[in-house]
């Protein structure tokens, strides 16, 4: 690789020749702020907190766009950088509704934290500061008034999610983030993957907040509350209490929930057992009949509504599985309260997701296993968790290791890696190759389709049936995928799809990590590490072998992909507008 | 919220749609298409509703939100047609300073329209326009050629009552 030799405040850098002065600057220890620039999702120097002196140029420059050069002398903190830094903090604040103990991004907000970094207490100027509230989706909040447009969420929803339902609208002092025609969020096609909440830097993009309804159930004697958590809440809930990126913390999470007063804490990864023994049954009945192939993996609710309104056509290929998360709800509901013997009005299932997009699906058509009932009560995010943890008084990093409740809590390795792209191709291949060969696998490693490629590709030999299988994350991956397919480019057998670039362990509902980290540490990688660490010490590492999920289909369910299992885990898709305010407006005249 | 920046029902033709049609394949695959499309494309409605920005947005294969952005942020694109009158009121600096957003605030009252926006009736269009030159007459307000110069917000009344 061609390196560079450059000087920033006097000190020596020999860096990569296509580096930025962000990133040179890094290597030498030093630390320039940023707002606008997010690494692979937004590089438009726009909000000049990063500006620079550069010897020999004209101003101050952008650092995170602009690029090193041989024997460059770099100034990171002179006065004159302190000042223009300061006053562009005081020029974005007049702007900006500043009730920051309000806010449910006090103290993770990264505006807030270069306010008190710049000693910025008192700003002159004053603008628009009414609160711009628009609650119109399950998902998402939206306030304007707290909006920096730095144009993170406009960037990630374009060109990693291909939705591109926001964008900047009019101009000067009226610019601001809108859909097209300043339409509502849920008069457009938005997918509700909720990767802009993910990127915000203020509170200007949050998360819909149902922790209270979660109190009211779990403090109402009425009700049996059960929860269930995703596979890749284990690997990021920590981050929230300040344990490094990619600590598994399942044992003290148990034990949280048990504090948090549920009945009882049971784990998804079970239903994502579940998932691999219908979705493989399935996929082996498609591959016998050779009808809508490729298969495409129907966990990820941002990746189905995406489908829904950008890619109809696809909707038949389609995998009719319930998600891991709607599986557990309907097992609740039926199994469990059997089980049980509780009327299932009585039982309130509650799940903890990576996704947003979750608050958007639990109130999908065809998601009642029990008529009338849904199969998931109320659903809440990584972050939800977190400040039910904090408020309830619970000393995360002091709680000892607990285990999951034994009648849904026993995993394995195939379902724990569900929270990873790539994972639940490999835990469906593990299953999968094992029916079909009638051999026990010498190796359960998949490796081909592990790590966090946008789109990977693999092809596997089951008893002389070659098997061609893709994996893609981040919708605008997907589409590229899909299109090759559609061109017939590309042919597969069968393809995993989630919404959320990497998985579900950088999902919308995951702790938010300032660009000060995403900009230095590959978060994807080392979240996923933690869960291909679990499943590789697991005594169970494939789904077959969960004994719940022998018991459930001895006992309930009879045989995957049989008639119980299709009215209880199956479910349809519907096409959806891609235009949904204007077809309405439409037909409203 | 329904769309509330087109006040008018759309009532484009199949004729029009066809040279909207034309238009997009002239320039498609072609970088930076959009403003020359949306601007042909004004040409051929006099403005640019919701409806027609979809077509070009799926006509081009970009995001709605792109072509909305660019309709939105240049005061050249219009979301409102034109009405049988067109109602200018300046607001360039010497207008301004005479009270000209006191006088424009009293034709939006009168009209019950905002600027950029156009009477439900379809008959007056209202803009806020740049300087228009006539800074001796501050503050002025034209309709279609007719030039109203020197007013005063009480004014407002009378002069629109002529057209209606």
């Amino acid at each position: 690789m061609d390196t560079v030799k450059l000087k920033i405040n006097g000190i020596e850098v020999e860096c990569p020749a296509n580096s930025t002065i962000l990133e040179a600057a890094r290597q030498a220890g030093i630390e320039i702020p940023t707002l606008c620039y997010l690494k692979e999702i937004n590089a438009i120097g726009s909000c000049r907190m990063c500006v620079v002196e550069v010897k020999g140029a004209r101003g101050p420059v952008a650092a995170c766009v602009y690029p090193v050069n041989e024997g460059m002398e770099v100034f990171t903190n002179t006065p004159l950088i302190q000042k223009s830094r300061k006053m562009t903090l005081e020029l974005i604040l007049s702007n900006h509704r500043k009730e920051c103990l309000t806010c449910v991004r006090n103290q993770n907000c990264e505006l807030q934290k270069l306010a008190r970094d710049f000693g910025l207490e008192h700003v002159r100027f004053g603008g628009d500061l009414e609160p711009q509230i628009e609650a119109s989706t399950p998902h998402l909040i939206r306030d304007n008034s707290k909006c920096i447009l730095c144009r993170r969420c406009v960037a990630v929803c374009k060109y990693n999610q291909d939705a591109a339902v926001i964008g900047a609208n009019d101009r000067g002092f009226a610019t601001h983030i809108g859909c097209a025609f300043d339409r509502d969020l849920s008069e457009v096609a938005c997918v509700s993957c909720g990767q802009c909440t993910a990127v915000c830097p203020t509170g200007a993009l949050v998360e819909r907040d149902d922790t209270d309804k979660v109190f009211e159930a779990i403090n109402d004697p009425t009700k049996h509350v059960v929860v269930g958590t995703a596979p890749a809440i284990r690997a990021t809930l920590g981050e929230c209490f300040g344990l490094p990126i990619g600590t598994n913390v399942e044992g003290k999470m148990v034990a949280a929930l048990r504090r948090l007063g549920f009945d009882k804490v049971f784990d998804v990864d079970v239903s994502a057992d579940l998932t691999i023994m219908e979705e493989g049954t399935e996929f082996l009945e498609r591959l016998k009949t050779g009808e809508n192939l490729p298969i495409i993996t129907s966990c990820s609710p941002g990746w189905i509504r995406y489908c829904e309104q950008y890619f109809p056509e696809f909707i038949p290929n389609l995998s009719t599985c319930k998600s891991p998360q709607q599986m557990f709800g309907a097992m609740m509901k039926t199994y469990y309260a059997q089980k049980m013997n509780m009327d299932p009005k009585d039982i309130v299932v509650v799940s903890v997701m990576p996704c947003t997009a979750k608050k958007f699906e639990i109130h999908r058509e065809d998601q009642q296993a029990v008529p009338g009932i849904d199969d998931i009560d109320i659903t809440i995010t990584t972050r939800e968790l977190a400040r039910m943890i904090e408020r309830s008084g619970i000393r995360f990093n002091e709680l000892p290791d607990e285990e999951f409740d034994p009648i849904f809590g026993i995993s394995t390795g195939a379902g724990v890696i569900f929270g990873a792209t790539g994972g639940v191709m490999e835990a469906a291949l593990r299953t999968v190759a094992e029916i079909v060969t009638g051999k026990e696998l010498p190796s359960l490693d998949f490796k081909e389709v592990r790590g966090i490629s946008g789109i990977k590709e693999a092809e596997y030999d089951l008893n002389g049936r070659v098997v061609r299988v893709a994996v893609a994350s981040g919708l605008a991956n997907a589409k590229k995928l899909l299109t090759s397919v559609k061109n017939g480019e590309a042919n597969y057998d069968i393809i995993e799809i989630m919404a959320c670039p990497g998985g579900c362990i950088n999902g919308g509902g995951q702790p938010i990590q300032p660009g000060s980290v995403r900009n230095f540490y590959e978060l994807r990688e080392l979240r996923a590490k933690a869960l291909y660490d679990q499943d590789k010490n697991m005594p169970l590492r494939k789904s077959h072998e969960n004994p719940i999920i022998k018991e459930l289909y001895d006992t309930f369910l009879g045989e995957p992909g049989g008639h119980k299992a299709h009215q209880w885990l199956h479910t349809s898709y519907v096409a959806r507008p891609k235009y949904p305010g204007a077809e309405a407006d439409a037909a409203a005249k | 919220m329904p769309n509330t920046k087109t006040v008018v029902p759309f009532r484009g033709t199949k004729e029009q749609e066809a040279k909207l049609h034309e238009v997009i394949a002239k320039h498609k695959n072609q970088p930076g298409a959009t403003m020359p499309v949306l601007q042909e494309v004004q040409a051929i409605y006099g403005y640019l509703p919701e409806e027609v920005q979809i077509m070009v947005a799926e006509g081009l294969g970009i995001p709605l939100t792109e072509v909305y952005g660019i309709a939105s942020f240049y005061s050249q694109f219009a979301l409102n047609p034109k009405g049988e009158y067109q109602v200018s009121v300046c607001m360039g600096t010497a207008c301004y300073v005479k009270g000209a957003g006191a006088v424009l605030d009293r034709v939006c009252e009168v009209l019950d329209c905002q600027p950029g926006s156009i009477t439900k009736d379809g008959r007056f269009s209202l803009e806020a326009t740049r300087c228009i030159g006539a800074c001796g007459l501050a503050p002025v307000m034209t309709i279609n050629d007719d030039v109203y110069g020197r007013l005063k917000p009480e004014d407002v009344d009378d002069i629109l009552k002529k057209y209606m």
